[in-house]
């Protein structure tokens, strides 16, 4: 398949298609439009079900729905709606009911602008919805690693039986790139015996539930999803370094920041100050290891995002106080430029 | 010797939580004999709801998911378009459907879902320990409204299957008792009637269902049917408000 120019978004929604997604439920909200306009146009076509929902919480509910049907499901959305279906995440995260969450991320809180933002990582790696949980949260930087983390996102929502987040903002999934998505067919969906299809006559009821009044039943049921977890931090993080064994600062940036803040490297390359990047390409779980792995070179960690500082909670967790992390930040829908990033590493490192 | 009586198959051998007096067993059994009659319950796919019908997937023979407070219809949703050609339900209270579950249940109705919904009407919040619900009668002395619901402070109770049949989606809607054997009769009838018509594909189909609630309203099981009939059938009369064998105004 040749390459295809295409927005972030429309990208996001040909992989769905492309990964077998079966059912779409989504509400409308900007900057995610074009995902739901998308699949409201395609998924007929391709014999796949498309449902406009009067909310998001009515939309993640028919996730639920469709997911303990058997379904392979998604949804899409962007901050705001986010929060809202934020009960529903956190019942599909005790039911083990696997789903992808496209979160197109806008400036908040409250309702916020329409321009890009990281502000919702909190949102996304510390739960956000109630209880003992996590979701698997993969963050793409390009169009082209949009539509591969899509499909990534599918098998990984049925491996772990889990929902699993695309972490996306409003610059990626506003812009136009080339994208390539290759012959390979959608991974055949996992056997669930556990959904909700009828018995048949031929088995007990099968109930897909997640309130559990004992105690004692409860707390097993967090113990057992909490190993579920520790094998996703043993096998799925995902992270890309660039530069960084030479640095003497490592940036720690995702998504679209982390464009910037390789121009930003080049900028500094250009006057001879070493300065490298890691780039996490899940939020959660979270890279430590190449943190704990720093040269001796390196003397400092400077976090950038678009928020007040959110991941550089975990940056400061990975480095464990071995090294001064500084934060710089845009928030409200600025994007940062550059050399603005340039300018806030050379005063960390004492240059003019 | 003749077994003239038995327990339907489509109830679990669980005994349920009920309270004494309490009509929801009468109501999981009436959903149970039609699955059953209708040769549905191999197929069918239950969505449960939030309030004292919480268990209900202990005790109905069907495959069953729960919802969140209020989402039933949106999760039945989900399930029916995955399996359109399959009986899908929700259960559902009246804190459940009436308060926190108004949009999910309206815009189920209004695209004409083809679901059926079991709506247990008691006037009360009973799982949480007997709060005002929006159909608590007026006058109705509940735990957060001590002194009785106040028309001008609460509003009037809602009556949701007046409202549900002014939605063009909806196919066929019947307000039914079981507070003595023949309302039980009618209100199987009725539960039958819009299995039936999901599974012709009409259009959404409720059966609002007024229930006893002993414990909540503090009275015998016996005076509580009496309660009922006294006080909830003259505001909710018991009629078909929407059926499609009649002609609605587009």
């Amino acid at each position: 398949m040749a390459k295809m120019l295409m927005k972030g978004n429309e990208a996001l929604a040909l992989a769905a298609i492309r990964g077998g997604c079966t059912h779409y439920f989504g509400y409308p909200i900007t900057p995610q439009n074009e995902i739901t306009e998308y699949l409201a146009r395609e998924m007929p076509k391709a014999g796949r079900v498309f449902l406009q929902a009067e909310s998001e919480i009515a939309a993640i509910n028919m996730v639920v729905g469709a997911s303990a049907a058997g379904g392979r499901v998604m949804t899409s959305s962007s901050s705001p709606g986010i929060a809202l279906m934020q009960e529903g995440i956190s019942g599909l995260a005790a039911a083990e009911l696997p789903c992808v969450i496209v979160n197109v991320q806008r400036g908040g809180p409250g309702i916020g602008g329409i321009q890009p933002s990281q502000a919702d990582y909190y949102q996304m790696t510390r739960g956000g919805g109630n209880g003992d949980y996590s979701i698997l949260a993969l963050a793409p930087a390009t169009v082209q690693e949009s539509a591969e983390m899509i499909r990534d996102a599918f098998q990984l929502a049925d491996k772990y039986r889990s929902p699993v987040f695309i972490a996306s903002d409003g610059m990626l999934g506003q812009m136009m790139e080339p994208v390539e998505f290759g012959d390979t067919q959608p991974t055949l969906m996992a056997e669930k015996p556990w959904a909700v299809v009828g018995h048949g006559g031929k088995r007990k009821p099968n109930t897909v539930k997640t309130l559990a009044l004992d105690p004692l039943v409860l707390e097993e049921m967090n113990l057992a999803r909490q190993k579920k977890y520790a094998q996703m931090i043993a096998t799925e993080i995902r992270y890309e370094n660039f530069q960084v064994d030479t640095a003497e600062i490592v940036l720690c940036a995702y998504g679209s920041t982390s464009r910037i803040v390789k121009n930003a490297i080049d900028l500094l390359g250009q006057e001879k100050i070493a300065a490298g990047l890691i780039r996490p390409q899940t939020l959660w779980p979270f890279p430590d290891a190449p943190f704990q792995n720093l040269s001796k070179k390196c003397r400092r960690v400077l976090c950038v995002e678009m928020s007040c500082g959110q991941m550089i909670d975990d940056v400061r967790l990975a480095v464990n106080g071995r090294l001064p992390v500084d934060f710089f930040g845009r928030t409200g829908g600025i994007i940062p430029a550059p050399e603005e990033i340039v300018g806030q590493v050379k005063l960390l490192l004492g240059r003019k | 010797m003749t077994v003239v009586f038995s327990k339907t198959p489509g109830l679990t051998e669980n005994e349920t939580h009920y309270c004494p007096g309490c009509t929801h067993g009468t109501i999981h059994r009436l959903v149970a004999e039609v699955l059953v009659e209708l040769d549905l319950l191999e197929d069918t796919i239950g969505c449960g709801s939030v309030g004292c019908s919480v268990l209900s997937y202990n005790y109905l023979n069907v495959d069953m998911v729960e919802s969140a407070h209020g989402r039933a219809p949106a999760v039945a949703t989900g399930v029916k378009r995955v399996h359109p050609d399959k009986p899908v339900f929700t259960y559902q209270g009246d804190g459940d459907l009436a308060s926190i579950g108004t949009a999910e249940i309206v815009h189920a109705a209004h695209r004409g879902e083809k679901i059926t919904t079991i709506f247990v009407n008691n006037a009360i919040y009973g799982m949480t320990g007997g709060q005002m619900a929006p159909t608590t009668l007026i006058g109705q002395k509940v735990t957060t409204a001590p002194d009785g619901r106040d028309i001008a402070h609460s509003g009037m109770p809602l009556r949701m299957s007046e409202m549900l049949a002014q939605v063009p989606g909806s196919a066929y809607i019947e307000r039914v008792s079981v507070h003595n054997p023949k309302a039980v009769r009618r209100a199987k009838r009725a539960i039958k009637k819009a299995f039936t018509y999901q599974m012709e594909r009409k259009g959404f189909t409720m059966v609002e269902v007024l229930s006893t609630c002993p414990t909540g309203w503090g009275l015998s099981p016996i005076d509580s049917l009496k309660w009922l009939e006294e006080n909830m059938i003259p505001y909710y009369p018991l009629k078909v408000f929407r059926s499609p064998e009649e002609d609605y105004p587009q």
